[in-house]
Protein backbone atom coordinates (compact mmCIF):
# COMPACT_ATOMS: atom_id res chain seq x y z
CA UNK A 1 0.00 0.00 0.00
CA UNK A 2 1.38 3.36 -0.99
CA UNK A 3 2.47 5.89 1.64
CA UNK A 4 -0.10 8.43 0.51
CA UNK A 5 -2.93 5.99 1.29
CA UNK A 6 -1.54 4.23 4.33
CA UNK A 7 -0.44 7.45 6.10
CA UNK A 8 -2.99 9.81 4.55
CA UNK A 9 -3.91 11.58 7.80
CA UNK A 10 -0.36 12.15 8.95
CA UNK A 11 0.75 13.35 5.54
CA UNK A 12 -2.21 15.71 5.34
CA UNK A 13 -1.40 17.07 8.81
CA UNK A 14 2.16 17.91 7.76
CA UNK A 15 1.06 19.45 4.45
CA UNK A 16 -1.40 21.68 6.33
CA UNK A 17 1.37 23.18 8.51
CA UNK A 18 3.21 25.00 5.75
CA UNK A 19 2.31 27.55 3.08
CA UNK A 20 4.64 25.72 0.66
CA UNK A 21 4.37 21.95 0.22
CA UNK A 22 8.11 21.45 -0.13
CA UNK A 23 8.52 22.18 3.61
CA UNK A 24 6.91 18.81 4.33
CA UNK A 25 9.83 16.89 2.76
CA UNK A 26 11.50 16.20 6.13
CA UNK A 27 8.43 14.87 7.97
CA UNK A 28 7.50 12.79 4.90
CA UNK A 29 10.99 11.29 4.72
CA UNK A 30 10.53 10.19 8.35
CA UNK A 31 7.28 8.48 7.36
CA UNK A 32 9.00 6.77 4.41
CA UNK A 33 11.79 5.57 6.71
CA UNK A 34 9.25 4.26 9.21
CA UNK A 35 7.49 2.28 6.48
CA UNK A 36 10.49 0.83 4.66
CA UNK A 37 13.08 0.71 7.46
CA UNK A 38 15.39 3.04 5.55
CA UNK A 39 15.30 5.60 2.73
CA UNK A 40 14.88 3.44 -0.36
CA UNK A 41 14.17 4.42 -3.97
CA UNK A 42 10.50 3.59 -3.58
CA UNK A 43 10.10 5.90 -0.58
CA UNK A 44 12.01 8.69 -2.32
CA UNK A 45 9.82 8.35 -5.44
CA UNK A 46 6.61 8.47 -3.40
CA UNK A 47 7.67 11.51 -1.36
CA UNK A 48 8.75 13.26 -4.56
CA UNK A 49 5.41 12.54 -6.18
CA UNK A 50 3.36 13.79 -3.20
CA UNK A 51 5.37 17.03 -3.02
CA UNK A 52 5.81 17.53 -6.77
CA UNK A 53 9.58 17.48 -6.36
CA UNK A 54 12.31 15.84 -8.37
CA UNK A 55 13.41 12.51 -6.78
CA UNK A 56 17.03 13.71 -6.98
CA UNK A 57 16.15 16.71 -4.80
CA UNK A 58 14.46 14.45 -2.26
CA UNK A 59 17.46 12.12 -2.29
CA UNK A 60 19.84 15.03 -1.66
CA UNK A 61 17.80 16.12 1.39
CA UNK A 62 17.89 12.55 2.73
CA UNK A 63 21.65 12.40 2.17
CA UNK A 64 22.34 15.69 3.95
CA UNK A 65 20.87 14.70 7.33
CA UNK A 66 22.30 11.92 9.50
CA UNK A 67 18.97 10.68 10.85
CA UNK A 68 17.81 9.41 7.47
CA UNK A 69 19.47 6.08 6.84
CA UNK A 70 20.26 5.12 3.28
CA UNK A 71 20.75 1.47 4.10
CA UNK A 72 18.74 -1.01 6.20
CA UNK A 73 19.37 -0.99 9.95
CA UNK A 74 18.79 -3.44 12.75
CA UNK A 75 15.58 -3.37 14.77
CA UNK A 76 17.43 -1.28 17.36
CA UNK A 77 19.55 1.52 15.92
CA UNK A 78 22.03 2.43 18.66
CA UNK A 79 23.69 5.81 18.12
CA UNK A 80 26.31 6.30 20.80
CA UNK A 81 27.46 9.83 21.54
CA UNK A 82 31.28 9.92 21.57
CA UNK A 83 31.61 13.69 21.52
CA UNK A 84 33.93 15.53 23.90
CA UNK A 85 31.69 15.87 26.97
CA UNK A 86 30.65 12.20 26.83
CA UNK A 87 34.19 11.06 25.97
CA UNK A 88 35.49 12.74 29.15
CA UNK A 89 33.29 10.23 30.95
CA UNK A 90 34.30 7.07 29.11
CA UNK A 91 32.08 7.15 26.01
CA UNK A 92 34.83 6.02 23.61
CA UNK A 93 35.56 2.89 25.65
CA UNK A 94 31.83 2.24 26.08
CA UNK A 95 31.29 2.51 22.30
CA UNK A 96 34.20 0.11 21.66
CA UNK A 97 32.99 -2.42 24.26
CA UNK A 98 29.46 -2.30 22.90
CA UNK A 99 30.64 -3.05 19.34
CA UNK A 100 32.82 -5.86 20.66
CA UNK A 101 29.99 -7.43 22.68
CA UNK A 102 27.72 -7.39 19.63
CA UNK A 103 30.54 -8.49 17.30
CA UNK A 104 30.06 -5.58 14.90
CA UNK A 105 32.23 -3.05 13.12
CA UNK A 106 31.34 0.66 13.10
CA UNK A 107 27.81 1.16 11.65
CA UNK A 108 27.47 -2.61 11.38
CA UNK A 109 24.50 -4.77 12.33
CA UNK A 110 24.64 -7.79 14.65
CA UNK A 111 24.20 -11.25 13.07
CA UNK A 112 20.70 -11.66 14.46
CA UNK A 113 19.75 -8.47 12.65
CA UNK A 114 18.67 -6.78 15.87
CA UNK A 115 21.32 -4.17 16.68
CA UNK A 116 23.14 -1.55 14.62
CA UNK A 117 25.85 0.48 16.39
CA UNK A 118 27.38 3.74 15.27
CA UNK A 119 28.89 6.77 16.95
CA UNK A 120 27.31 10.21 16.60
CA UNK A 121 28.02 13.81 17.59
CA UNK A 122 26.57 15.54 20.66
CA UNK A 123 23.00 14.53 21.53
CA UNK A 124 22.42 17.22 24.20
CA UNK A 125 22.53 14.90 27.22
CA UNK A 126 26.11 15.61 28.29
CA UNK A 127 25.43 15.33 32.04
CA UNK A 128 24.17 11.74 31.57
CA UNK A 129 27.21 10.20 29.86
CA UNK A 130 27.70 7.60 28.55
CA UNK A 131 24.43 7.69 26.66
CA UNK A 132 22.94 6.66 23.34
CA UNK A 133 19.88 7.12 21.22
CA UNK A 134 17.94 3.94 20.48
CA UNK A 135 15.70 4.61 17.47
CA UNK A 136 14.03 7.80 18.72
CA UNK A 137 14.54 7.42 22.46
CA UNK A 138 17.42 8.24 24.76
CA UNK A 139 19.12 5.74 27.11
CA UNK A 140 21.27 7.55 29.67
CA UNK A 141 23.86 6.98 32.43
CA UNK A 142 24.87 3.70 30.82
CA UNK A 143 27.56 1.12 31.50
CA UNK A 144 28.25 -2.23 29.87
CA UNK A 145 26.52 -4.23 32.61
CA UNK A 146 23.28 -2.34 31.96
CA UNK A 147 23.72 -2.69 28.21
CA UNK A 148 24.38 -6.42 28.32
CA UNK A 149 21.23 -6.98 30.41
CA UNK A 150 19.19 -4.84 28.03
CA UNK A 151 20.58 -6.56 24.91
CA UNK A 152 19.84 -10.03 26.29
CA UNK A 153 16.33 -8.93 27.25
CA UNK A 154 15.68 -7.74 23.69
CA UNK A 155 17.12 -10.95 22.27
CA UNK A 156 14.83 -13.02 24.50
CA UNK A 157 11.81 -10.93 23.44
CA UNK A 158 12.69 -11.47 19.79
CA UNK A 159 13.16 -15.22 20.31
CA UNK A 160 9.77 -15.42 22.03
CA UNK A 161 8.18 -13.67 19.05
CA UNK A 162 9.83 -16.14 16.67
CA UNK A 163 8.67 -19.11 18.73
CA UNK A 164 5.14 -17.76 18.82
CA UNK A 165 5.15 -17.27 15.04
CA UNK A 166 6.35 -20.83 14.50
CA UNK A 167 3.72 -22.49 16.68
CA UNK B 1 22.42 33.86 45.02
CA UNK B 2 19.69 32.10 46.99
CA UNK B 3 17.22 35.02 46.91
CA UNK B 4 17.22 35.15 43.11
CA UNK B 5 13.83 34.13 41.75
CA UNK B 6 13.68 31.05 39.55
CA UNK B 7 12.56 32.14 36.13
CA UNK B 8 13.24 29.16 33.89
CA UNK B 9 13.45 26.02 36.01
CA UNK B 10 10.32 26.28 38.16
CA UNK B 11 9.44 22.78 37.00
CA UNK B 12 11.84 21.45 39.64
CA UNK B 13 9.53 22.69 42.39
CA UNK B 14 6.05 22.63 40.87
CA UNK B 15 4.70 19.19 40.11
CA UNK B 16 3.12 18.68 36.66
CA UNK B 17 3.94 22.22 35.55
CA UNK B 18 3.85 20.78 32.03
CA UNK B 19 0.06 20.72 32.16
CA UNK B 20 -1.72 23.89 31.18
CA UNK B 21 -4.03 23.97 34.23
CA UNK B 22 -1.09 23.77 36.63
CA UNK B 23 0.82 26.32 34.57
CA UNK B 24 -2.13 28.74 34.63
CA UNK B 25 -2.62 28.20 38.39
CA UNK B 26 0.99 29.32 38.80
CA UNK B 27 0.59 32.56 36.89
CA UNK B 28 0.81 31.09 33.40
CA UNK B 29 -0.38 33.15 30.40
CA UNK B 30 -0.66 36.28 32.61
CA UNK B 31 2.29 37.70 30.68
CA UNK B 32 0.55 37.07 27.37
CA UNK B 33 -2.69 38.71 28.55
CA UNK B 34 -0.74 41.68 29.84
CA UNK B 35 1.15 41.92 26.54
CA UNK B 36 -2.15 42.21 24.65
CA UNK B 37 -2.99 45.21 26.88
CA UNK B 38 0.43 46.81 26.36
CA UNK B 39 0.36 46.65 22.56
CA UNK B 40 3.22 45.72 20.23
CA UNK B 41 5.44 48.72 20.88
CA UNK B 42 4.95 48.47 24.62
CA UNK B 43 6.10 44.84 24.60
CA UNK B 44 9.13 45.52 22.41
CA UNK B 45 10.17 48.49 24.56
CA UNK B 46 9.85 46.45 27.77
CA UNK B 47 12.02 43.63 26.37
CA UNK B 48 14.53 46.21 25.12
CA UNK B 49 14.58 47.92 28.53
CA UNK B 50 15.18 44.58 30.26
CA UNK B 51 18.27 44.19 28.07
CA UNK B 52 17.45 40.53 27.48
CA UNK B 53 20.17 39.08 25.26
CA UNK B 54 20.08 36.06 22.95
CA UNK B 55 20.69 32.90 24.96
CA UNK B 56 21.61 30.78 21.95
CA UNK B 57 25.14 32.11 22.31
CA UNK B 58 25.41 35.32 20.31
CA UNK B 59 24.05 37.56 23.08
CA UNK B 60 22.28 39.91 20.65
CA UNK B 61 19.67 42.18 22.33
CA UNK B 62 16.30 40.48 21.82
CA UNK B 63 14.11 43.61 21.85
CA UNK B 64 16.36 45.25 19.27
CA UNK B 65 16.02 42.18 17.03
CA UNK B 66 12.22 42.38 17.28
CA UNK B 67 12.27 46.10 16.44
CA UNK B 68 13.91 45.38 13.06
CA UNK B 69 10.72 43.73 11.79
CA UNK B 70 8.81 46.01 9.39
CA UNK B 71 5.35 46.84 10.70
CA UNK B 72 3.49 47.05 7.39
CA UNK B 73 4.12 43.55 6.02
CA UNK B 74 1.01 41.33 6.09
CA UNK B 75 2.85 38.01 6.59
CA UNK B 76 5.56 37.56 9.24
CA UNK B 77 6.97 34.62 11.16
CA UNK B 78 8.65 33.57 14.38
CA UNK B 79 11.08 30.66 14.17
CA UNK B 80 12.01 29.21 17.55
CA UNK B 81 15.49 27.74 17.55
CA UNK B 82 15.22 24.47 19.48
CA UNK B 83 17.97 22.80 17.46
CA UNK B 84 20.24 22.63 20.52
CA UNK B 85 23.29 20.99 18.94
CA UNK B 86 26.29 22.84 20.38
CA UNK B 87 28.62 20.34 22.05
CA UNK B 88 27.99 20.43 25.79
CA UNK B 89 24.61 22.19 25.60
CA UNK B 90 21.53 20.53 27.12
CA UNK B 91 19.36 23.26 28.59
CA UNK B 92 16.63 23.88 26.00
CA UNK B 93 15.56 20.25 26.14
CA UNK B 94 15.10 20.60 29.93
CA UNK B 95 12.98 23.75 29.51
CA UNK B 96 10.77 22.05 26.92
CA UNK B 97 10.40 18.90 29.02
CA UNK B 98 9.63 20.60 32.33
CA UNK B 99 7.99 23.89 31.40
CA UNK B 100 6.76 23.78 27.78
CA UNK B 101 4.00 26.36 28.23
CA UNK B 102 6.49 29.01 29.28
CA UNK B 103 8.18 28.60 25.90
CA UNK B 104 4.82 28.62 24.10
CA UNK B 105 3.81 31.76 26.00
CA UNK B 106 7.15 33.48 25.35
CA UNK B 107 6.91 32.64 21.63
CA UNK B 108 3.33 33.95 21.59
CA UNK B 109 4.35 37.26 23.18
CA UNK B 110 7.12 37.61 20.58
CA UNK B 111 4.66 36.72 17.79
CA UNK B 112 2.19 39.32 19.07
CA UNK B 113 4.91 41.98 19.37
CA UNK B 114 5.81 41.64 15.69
CA UNK B 115 2.25 40.61 14.64
CA UNK B 116 3.44 37.30 13.23
CA UNK B 117 1.02 35.02 11.42
CA UNK B 118 2.66 31.74 12.50
CA UNK B 119 5.32 30.34 14.82
CA UNK B 120 7.49 27.37 13.84
CA UNK B 121 9.44 25.62 16.58
CA UNK B 122 12.42 23.91 14.91
CA UNK B 123 13.63 21.04 17.11
CA UNK B 124 16.62 18.84 16.39
CA UNK B 125 15.45 15.45 15.13
CA UNK B 126 16.79 13.69 18.22
CA UNK B 127 14.14 15.54 20.27
CA UNK B 128 11.44 13.32 18.76
CA UNK B 129 9.74 12.65 22.11
CA UNK B 130 10.03 16.28 23.17
CA UNK B 131 8.43 17.48 19.92
CA UNK B 132 5.48 15.10 20.20
CA UNK B 133 4.91 16.16 23.81
CA UNK B 134 5.15 19.81 22.72
CA UNK B 135 2.49 19.17 20.05
CA UNK B 136 0.13 18.12 22.85
CA UNK B 137 0.90 21.27 24.81
CA UNK B 138 0.36 23.47 21.75
CA UNK B 139 -3.02 21.76 21.31
CA UNK B 140 -3.84 22.60 24.97
CA UNK B 141 -2.96 26.24 24.31
CA UNK B 142 -5.17 26.29 21.21
CA UNK B 143 -8.01 24.69 23.20
CA UNK B 144 -7.66 27.45 25.80
CA UNK B 145 -7.98 30.12 23.12
CA UNK B 146 -4.36 31.31 23.06
CA UNK B 147 -3.87 30.23 19.43
CA UNK B 148 -5.98 30.36 16.30
CA UNK B 149 -8.33 33.04 14.97
CA UNK B 150 -8.89 36.34 16.80
CA UNK B 151 -6.99 35.36 19.94
CA UNK B 152 -8.74 36.52 23.16
CA UNK B 153 -10.72 39.02 21.02
CA UNK B 154 -7.58 40.96 20.16
CA UNK B 155 -8.27 40.88 16.44
CA UNK B 156 -4.94 39.11 15.94
CA UNK B 157 -4.62 35.51 14.67
CA UNK B 158 -1.65 33.18 14.92
CA UNK B 159 -0.79 29.49 14.55
CA UNK B 160 2.04 27.44 16.07
CA UNK B 161 3.70 24.26 14.78
CA UNK B 162 6.68 22.06 15.54
CA UNK B 163 9.15 20.98 12.87
CA UNK B 164 11.69 18.22 13.41
CA UNK B 165 15.18 18.46 11.96
CA UNK B 166 17.10 15.29 11.17
CA UNK B 167 20.63 15.56 12.51
CA UNK B 168 22.59 18.60 11.33
CA UNK B 169 24.37 20.99 13.70
CA UNK B 170 24.35 23.70 11.05
CA UNK B 171 20.55 23.97 11.28
CA UNK B 172 21.06 25.84 14.56
CA UNK B 173 22.47 28.69 12.44
CA UNK B 174 19.50 30.95 11.77
CA UNK B 175 19.60 31.11 7.98
CA UNK B 176 20.34 27.38 7.61
CA UNK B 177 17.42 26.72 9.95
CA UNK B 178 15.13 28.71 7.66
CA UNK B 179 16.39 26.83 4.58
CA UNK B 180 15.76 23.54 6.33
CA UNK B 181 12.21 24.64 7.28
CA UNK B 182 11.56 25.45 3.64
CA UNK B 183 12.57 21.92 2.60
CA UNK B 184 16.01 22.79 1.22
CA UNK B 185 19.45 21.66 2.37
CA UNK B 186 20.31 23.15 5.74
CA UNK B 187 22.98 25.51 4.44
CA UNK B 188 23.52 29.15 5.43
CA UNK B 189 22.30 31.95 3.20
CA UNK B 190 24.14 34.96 1.85
CA UNK B 191 23.25 38.02 3.93
CA UNK B 192 21.91 40.68 3.51
CA UNK B 193 18.94 40.39 3.26
CA UNK B 194 18.75 39.42 6.94
CA UNK B 195 15.92 37.26 8.32
CA UNK B 196 14.18 40.36 9.72
CA UNK B 197 13.98 41.93 6.25
CA UNK B 198 11.59 41.21 3.42
CA UNK B 199 13.35 38.64 1.23
CA UNK B 200 15.57 37.27 4.01
CA UNK B 201 13.28 35.35 6.34
CA UNK B 202 11.10 32.25 6.16
CA UNK B 203 9.44 32.02 2.72
CA UNK B 204 11.13 35.41 2.11
CA UNK B 205 8.94 37.09 4.75
CA UNK B 206 10.31 39.03 7.76
CA UNK B 207 11.16 36.55 10.51
CA UNK B 208 12.44 36.63 14.08
CA UNK B 209 14.65 33.68 15.02
CA UNK B 210 15.05 33.27 18.79
CA UNK B 211 16.43 30.54 21.00
CA UNK B 212 14.20 28.56 23.42
CA UNK B 213 15.83 29.92 26.56
CA UNK B 214 15.64 33.51 25.27
CA UNK B 215 11.87 33.31 24.69
CA UNK B 216 11.26 31.50 27.98
CA UNK B 217 12.45 34.63 29.84
CA UNK B 218 9.86 36.84 28.16
CA UNK B 219 6.68 36.03 30.15
CA UNK B 220 8.48 36.81 33.44
CA UNK B 221 9.77 40.11 32.07
CA UNK B 222 6.31 41.20 30.92
CA UNK B 223 4.65 40.21 34.22
CA UNK B 224 7.30 41.64 36.55
CA UNK B 225 8.68 44.45 34.40
CA UNK B 226 12.10 45.30 33.05
CA UNK B 227 13.18 47.03 36.28
CA UNK B 228 12.71 43.85 38.33
CA UNK B 229 14.56 41.82 35.70
CA UNK B 230 17.50 44.21 35.71
CA UNK B 231 17.95 43.70 39.46
CA UNK B 232 19.30 40.25 38.60
CA UNK B 233 22.81 39.96 37.13
CA UNK B 234 24.71 43.03 35.87
CA UNK B 235 23.88 45.97 33.59
CA UNK B 236 25.20 44.27 30.49
CA UNK B 237 24.21 40.74 31.49
CA UNK B 238 20.75 40.99 33.00
CA UNK B 239 18.71 38.13 34.40
CA UNK B 240 19.55 34.51 35.08
CA UNK B 241 21.23 32.03 32.77
CA UNK B 242 21.01 28.27 32.48
CA UNK B 243 24.53 26.93 32.89
CA UNK B 244 25.12 23.44 31.49
CA UNK B 245 28.06 21.76 33.23
CA UNK B 246 29.56 18.52 31.94
CA UNK B 247 32.88 16.67 31.99
CA UNK B 248 35.02 16.29 35.10
CA UNK B 249 32.83 17.64 37.92
CA UNK B 250 31.11 15.73 40.72
CA UNK B 251 27.61 17.02 39.95
CA UNK B 252 27.13 17.75 36.25
CA UNK B 253 23.78 19.21 35.19
CA UNK B 254 21.84 22.35 34.34
CA UNK B 255 21.78 25.15 36.92
CA UNK B 256 19.91 28.43 36.84
CA UNK B 257 22.00 31.23 38.32
CA UNK B 258 22.37 35.00 37.99
CA UNK B 259 25.00 36.00 35.43
CA UNK B 260 27.24 37.59 38.08
CA UNK B 261 27.88 34.24 39.79
CA UNK B 262 31.57 33.34 39.51
CA UNK B 263 32.95 30.23 37.83
CA UNK B 264 34.34 29.21 41.23
CA UNK B 265 30.93 29.35 42.91
CA UNK B 266 29.39 27.25 40.13
CA UNK B 267 32.17 24.68 39.80
CA UNK B 268 32.92 24.21 43.51
CA UNK B 269 29.83 25.19 45.54
CA UNK B 270 27.21 23.96 43.09
CA UNK B 271 28.98 21.21 41.13
CA UNK B 272 31.05 19.87 44.05
CA UNK B 273 34.53 20.37 42.57
CA UNK B 274 36.62 17.91 40.53
CA UNK B 275 35.07 14.50 39.85
CA UNK B 276 37.98 12.42 41.12
CA UNK B 277 39.97 12.74 44.35
CA UNK B 278 43.52 13.89 43.79
CA UNK B 279 42.81 15.70 40.51
CA UNK B 280 42.45 19.42 39.92
CA UNK B 281 40.76 21.45 37.21
CA UNK B 282 42.91 22.11 34.17
CA UNK B 283 40.82 23.68 31.43
CA UNK B 284 37.33 24.72 30.43
CA UNK B 285 35.38 25.26 27.25
CA UNK B 286 32.85 27.84 28.52
CA UNK B 287 30.62 27.83 25.43
CA UNK B 288 30.71 24.27 24.13
CA UNK B 289 32.92 23.50 21.17
CA UNK B 290 32.66 26.94 19.66
CA UNK B 291 34.12 29.26 22.31
CA UNK B 292 37.84 29.69 23.06
CA UNK B 293 39.23 27.27 25.68
CA UNK B 294 40.68 28.80 28.87
CA UNK B 295 42.98 27.35 31.55
CA UNK B 296 41.13 27.17 34.89
CA UNK B 297 43.41 29.56 36.76
CA UNK B 298 42.40 31.47 39.90
CA UNK B 299 41.84 34.55 37.74
CA UNK B 300 39.34 32.65 35.58
CA UNK B 301 37.65 30.94 38.54
CA UNK B 302 37.10 34.27 40.30
CA UNK B 303 35.59 35.90 37.22
CA UNK B 304 31.83 36.45 37.06
CA UNK B 305 30.20 34.51 34.21
CA UNK B 306 28.94 37.61 32.38
CA UNK B 307 29.27 38.55 28.71
CA UNK B 308 31.60 41.43 29.65
CA UNK B 309 33.83 39.61 32.15
CA UNK B 310 34.37 36.56 29.93
CA UNK B 311 35.37 38.91 27.08
CA UNK B 312 38.18 40.18 29.34
CA UNK B 313 39.36 36.56 29.64
CA UNK B 314 39.44 36.42 25.82
CA UNK B 315 36.64 33.90 25.64
CA UNK B 316 32.83 34.01 25.61
CA UNK B 317 30.07 32.80 27.91
CA UNK B 318 27.96 32.19 24.77
CA UNK B 319 25.49 29.39 25.39
CA UNK B 320 27.04 28.79 28.84
CA UNK B 321 27.89 25.17 28.10
CA UNK B 322 30.83 24.53 30.39
CA UNK B 323 32.86 21.44 29.51
CA UNK B 324 35.32 20.92 32.35
CA UNK B 325 38.60 19.02 32.04
CA UNK B 326 40.83 17.88 34.91
CA UNK B 327 44.62 17.56 34.87
CA UNK B 328 44.52 13.99 33.50
CA UNK B 329 43.38 15.31 30.13
CA UNK B 330 45.67 15.79 27.13
CA UNK B 331 44.50 19.01 25.47
CA UNK B 332 45.70 17.79 22.06
CA UNK B 333 43.09 15.05 22.35
CA UNK B 334 40.49 17.71 23.21
CA UNK B 335 41.43 19.65 20.07
CA UNK B 336 41.12 16.48 18.01
CA UNK B 337 37.67 15.70 19.44
CA UNK B 338 36.35 19.20 18.80
CA UNK B 339 37.76 19.46 15.30
CA UNK B 340 36.24 16.05 14.43
CA UNK B 341 32.89 17.47 15.45
CA UNK B 342 33.23 20.49 13.17
CA UNK B 343 34.61 18.46 10.28
CA UNK B 344 31.54 16.26 10.51
CA UNK B 345 29.15 19.18 10.87
CA UNK B 346 30.54 21.50 8.20
CA UNK B 347 27.80 21.75 5.59
CA UNK B 348 30.35 21.92 2.76
CA UNK B 349 29.11 25.12 1.15
CA UNK B 350 32.15 27.37 1.80
CA UNK B 351 35.64 26.21 0.83
CA UNK B 352 37.62 27.55 3.84
CA UNK B 353 35.36 25.61 6.20
CA UNK B 354 34.92 22.42 4.15
CA UNK B 355 38.63 22.07 3.36
CA UNK B 356 39.93 23.69 6.55
CA UNK B 357 38.10 21.37 8.94
CA UNK B 358 39.16 18.35 6.84
CA UNK B 359 42.86 19.25 6.92
CA UNK B 360 42.88 20.32 10.56
CA UNK B 361 41.42 16.93 11.46
CA UNK B 362 43.97 15.08 9.31
CA UNK B 363 46.99 16.92 10.74
CA UNK B 364 45.82 16.75 14.37
CA UNK B 365 45.33 13.00 13.91
CA UNK B 366 48.87 12.79 12.55
CA UNK B 367 50.18 14.65 15.59
CA UNK B 368 48.18 12.42 17.94
CA UNK B 369 49.61 9.32 16.24
CA UNK B 370 53.15 10.51 17.03
CA UNK B 371 53.95 11.11 13.38
CA UNK B 372 53.91 14.90 13.57
CA UNK B 373 56.74 17.39 13.59
CA UNK B 374 57.04 20.72 15.34
CA UNK B 375 56.16 22.66 12.19
CA UNK B 376 52.80 20.81 12.03
CA UNK B 377 51.74 22.80 15.07
CA UNK B 378 52.45 26.04 13.20
CA UNK B 379 50.72 24.56 10.16
CA UNK B 380 47.40 23.90 11.93
CA UNK B 381 47.58 27.28 13.66
CA UNK B 382 48.04 28.88 10.24
CA UNK B 383 45.25 26.89 8.59
CA UNK B 384 42.89 27.77 11.44
CA UNK B 385 43.68 31.48 11.23
CA UNK B 386 43.02 31.39 7.48
CA UNK B 387 39.51 30.01 8.05
CA UNK B 388 38.31 32.94 10.12
CA UNK B 389 35.97 35.59 8.78
CA UNK B 390 35.84 34.15 5.26
CA UNK B 391 32.63 32.15 5.30
CA UNK B 392 28.86 32.66 5.13
CA UNK B 393 28.34 31.60 8.73
CA UNK B 394 30.39 31.34 11.91
CA UNK B 395 31.02 27.58 11.81
CA UNK B 396 34.50 28.04 10.35
CA UNK B 397 35.36 30.58 13.06
CA UNK B 398 34.08 28.17 15.70
CA UNK B 399 36.17 25.36 14.20
CA UNK B 400 39.30 27.53 14.18
CA UNK B 401 38.89 28.46 17.87
CA UNK B 402 39.69 25.10 19.48
CA UNK B 403 42.91 24.85 17.46
CA UNK B 404 44.16 28.42 17.91
CA UNK B 405 43.40 28.64 21.63
CA UNK B 406 44.49 25.13 22.63
CA UNK B 407 47.89 25.78 21.02
CA UNK B 408 48.08 29.21 22.62
CA UNK B 409 47.31 28.06 26.16
CA UNK B 410 48.68 24.51 26.14
CA UNK B 411 51.65 24.36 23.73
CA UNK B 412 53.39 21.67 25.83
CA UNK B 413 50.48 19.29 25.35
CA UNK B 414 51.10 19.48 21.59
CA UNK B 415 54.91 19.43 21.82
CA UNK B 416 54.93 16.12 23.72
CA UNK B 417 53.51 14.38 20.61
CA UNK B 418 55.86 15.79 17.98
CA UNK B 419 59.51 15.61 17.03
CA UNK B 420 61.19 18.97 17.57
CA UNK B 421 63.11 20.66 14.79
CA UNK B 422 66.37 19.87 16.66
CA UNK B 423 65.55 16.16 16.80
CA UNK B 424 64.68 16.10 13.12
CA UNK B 425 67.87 17.97 12.20
CA UNK B 426 69.97 15.56 14.25
CA UNK B 427 68.32 12.68 12.42
CA UNK B 428 69.21 14.34 9.11
CA UNK B 429 65.59 15.05 8.22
Amino acid sequence: MALKDKYADRIQHHLSKYPETRSAVMPLLYIAQEEYGYINDEGVAEVAEILDMDPTQVRSIAGFYTMYSEKPKGKYWLQVCTDLACALNGADQFHKDLKEYLGVEEAGTSEDGLFTVEHVMCLAACDKAPMLQCNFHYMENLDMEKMKAWIEEKRAEYQAELDKANQ
Amino acid sequence: MSDTPKILLRGDEIENLREIDVYVDNGGYEGFKKALQMGSDGVINEVKAANLRGRGGAGFPTGVKWSFIPKDEPVKYVAVNADESETGTFKDRLIMETNPHQLIEGALICAYAIKATAVYIYLRGEFWDVAHELDKRIAEAREAGYLGENILDSGWSCEMYTHLGAGAYICGEESALLNSLEGYLGQPRVRPPFPANKGGGLYKEPTVVNNVETLSNVPWIIVNGADEYKKIGTDQSTGTKLFCVSGHVKNPGVYELPFNTTFRELLFDVCGGPRKEGTSFKAMLPSGGSGPIVPLTDEVLDSPMTYEDTAKLETIIGSASLIIMDDTVDITWVASKVIKFFRHESCGKCTPCREGTYWLDKVVDRIMAGEGRERDIQLIDNVAKNMQGLTLCALADFAANPIIHTIRHFPDDFMQHVKSDEELAAAGD
